[in-house]
């Protein structure tokens, strides 16, 4: 992996995301970690294997009115709107601090024309600090009646097509859960150029306030996140990773080093933490000290060897 | 503003009515860095159901690692925080949030119903602020006498006059305590401090503005992660902006909120 370095560092949990080479497999996933530095003094940012920033729009979004969240059965729905500062001024007051840890930095990115997927992948391509651009396909596409761009194989082929064209770094695709088949879009997606694949995103949901007979939130729907989508996840990774060529991250309950392992198993090379940050600050810290443990424990050479290393009788 | 997530142990529970409970922690971090009206966010089991953790206001907290928290059982993260025992461990992260602009002006601190938790930390830094003269009053509304009996010495011992009322007229003066505050004579220069049930946070508002009082009011939203990370805590702003609760609150100038009545 690293040739000017011959002595593998011990444990060895690096993993390459195409041409990105990451020290260790957790990220944190988009939406559920700020910019990063609001966890500054809860934990080590600088052991992440990557850093992922709530998604970004080429203008800034002032997200949904309230409530915006809501809990259900171990997990939380939630209807942020995709409030965030515009890209902008994210490049002028989050990247410098994000430039200093040392840390790669993945940027979400979101919007609602392929246009402006476009505009903001210009925009970032100017900037040193990105190692990698995750597309959230998941929003709605106003030109085509709100379709998500995520939900059809040519739409999210487009607009993997366009960033891959204007971005100067690798460039994952962010799938949707809420499709009939999952595997149709990694394909397609795989095949406009992405170097790899993110899974899975929020699933669509809904919860009722019943003594107040209304929709526990504003936006009446929102995406499931959190321990009681593991199991989907699971099962779409494994489908996703046995369907293309490119590297797929798992995504989706993961709170723990035992969960992340599973999804590596099913086939991740690498995972997000998300609402488990919320719960536990440090937990993608916690996720790289047990991963780390296992290596050791179960006497691995390196962290690769768990990669798809699932077995079906 | 540095944060942390401790283990801290319970090491009393008091059961102040039948669903008023109130913990005492061991909590030296956040209890030595906490300021009036910040909050925490406590995990109230081990498991992955309920998930997220629970905001609470501070109640009390000293330098030598004290922690208080004051709630009522609403449902079921509660009635798993009430069961908790002495001498068991929960996880806090805190101290969270903006807290209290603290001044050396007249005060008027009003707390209605659970409202009155955070008020009785920023009664004691104010109360230490002015050794000697206290130019100041508190007021503790609650639905009946169990509500804020049992804390009325605590607060007597700020050293601020206390006044009561009571919605059913068991202890104190019976109604609103938004009443007493009308009848009340205050210096035009007086910071009125209040955290209670939104209706009455919204009349404390008016009231507030039609004396030309400067208001700072501690509001609640739903929250998930209690530090900026998830945008989940939401409200609106008097300007028809979002302000996030955990971040930019949850104490707020009066008159910026946009209030329902
Ligand atoms: C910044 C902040 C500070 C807070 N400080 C305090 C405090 O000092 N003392 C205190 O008792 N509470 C306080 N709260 C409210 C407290 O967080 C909630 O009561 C608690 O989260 C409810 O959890 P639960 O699991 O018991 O109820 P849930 O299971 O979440 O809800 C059960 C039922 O209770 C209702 N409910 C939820 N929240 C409230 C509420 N605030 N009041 C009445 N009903 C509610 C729900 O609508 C639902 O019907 C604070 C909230 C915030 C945001
Ligand atoms: C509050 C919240 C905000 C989110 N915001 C985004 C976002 O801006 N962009 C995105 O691609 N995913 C977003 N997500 C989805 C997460 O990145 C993740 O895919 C999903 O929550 C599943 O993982 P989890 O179960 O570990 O949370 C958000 C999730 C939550 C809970
Ligand atoms: S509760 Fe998460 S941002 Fe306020």
């Amino acid at each position: 992996m690293d040739l000017l370095n011959p002595t593998p560092p011990h444990p060895d949990l690096r993993v390459s995301i195409g041409p990105l080479s990451l020290a260790n497999p957790v990220m944190t996933a988009s939406g559920t970690f700020g910019y990063a530095q609001e966890f500054e003094t809860l934990m080590n940012l600088r052991r992440l294997g990557a850093i992922i920033v709530k998604g970004i729009s080429l203008h800034p979004r002032a997200g949904n009115p309230p409530p915006r969240i809501v809990e259900s059965a171990c997990g939380m729905l939630n209807a942020i709107g995709l409030q965030n500062v515009g890209v902008q001024r994210f490049i002028e007051e989050k990247l410098p601090y994000l430039g200093g840890l040392g840390v790669p930095i993945i940027v979400n990115i979101l919007g609602d024309s392929i246009d402006e997927y476009r505009e903001i992948t210009e925009r970032l391509a100017e900037s040193s600090v990105v190692s990698a651009i995750e597309v959230n396909i998941s929003c709605p596409n106003v030109k085509k009646g709100g379709v998500a761009f995520g939900s059809d194989p040519l739409m999210a082929a487009a607009v993997t097509g366009v960033v891959k064209e204007k971005a100067a770094v690798p460039v994952i695709v962010k799938l949707s859960p809420n499709v009939t088949d999952v595997t149709l879009i990694a394909r397609a997606v795989a095949e406009a150029g992405a170097d790899a694949v993110s899974l899975i995103n929020t699933l669509i949901g809904m919860a009722i306030d019943l003594k107040r007979r209304r929709p526990a939130l504003a936006n009446v729907f929102g995406g499931l996140s959190g321990p009681a989508i593991k199991p989907v996840a699971l099962r779409m990774v494994y489908q996703v990773a046995k369907s293309v060529q490119i590297p797929v991250i798992g995504i989706g309950g993961i709170e723990s080093a035992e969960d992340a392992l599973e999804f590596m198993l099913a086939g991740a090379t690498a995972v997000q933490i998300g609402t488990a940050n919320f719960v536990n600050p440090r937990a993608s810290e916690d996720v790289v000290d047990g991963i780390g443990a296992y290596v050791i424990e179960e006497g691995l050479t390196s962290i690769r060897e768990m990669i798809g290393a699932l077995e079906i009788c | 503003m540095t944060q942390f997530q401790e283990k801290a142990t319970v090491t009393r529970r008091e059961l102040l009515s039948s669903d008023n409970v109130r913990l005492t922690f061991q909590s030296a971090k956040i209890a030595s860095a906490a300021e009036p009206g910040q909050f925490v966010m406590i995990r109230v089991g081990a498991g992955k159901d309920p998930l997220l953790r629970r905001p609470f206001s501070i109640h009390q907290a000293t330098a030598e690692g004290t922690l208080q928290i004051y709630f009522k059982v609403v449902g079921r993260g509660t009635a798993m925080l009430a069961g908790i025992r002495e001498g068991d461990e929960v996880s806090i992260l805190g101290p969270l949030g903006r807290g209290f602009q603290l001044t050396d002006s007249p005060v008027c601190l009003v707390g209605g119903g659970l409202g009155i938790a955070p008020m009785l930390f920023l009664a004691t830094r104010l109360g230490e602020r002015r050794s000697g003269q206290i130019h100041g009053r508190v007021l503790l509304g609650g639905r009946t006498r169990m509500e804020v009996e049992p804390l009325l010495g605590d607060f007597e011992q700020t050293g601020f006059p206390v006044l009561v009322a009571t919605d059913d007229g068991s202890f104190g003066q019976r109604g609103f305590v938004t009443a007493i505050f009308s009848t009340l004579d205050l210096p035009p220069d007086c910071t009125v401090y209040c955290c209670g049930p939104e209706p009455m946070m919204a009349s404390m508002a008016v009231l507030s503005r039609e004396r030309h009082l400067h208001c700072q009011v501690s509001v609640e939203s739903a929250m998930a992660c209690g530090m900026g990370a998830c945008l989940g805590c939401s409200r609106t702003a008097r300007n028809g902006e979002y302000v996030h609760v955990c971040l930019d609150g949850p104490v707020f100038d009066a008159e910026d909120m946009a209030w329902t009545f």
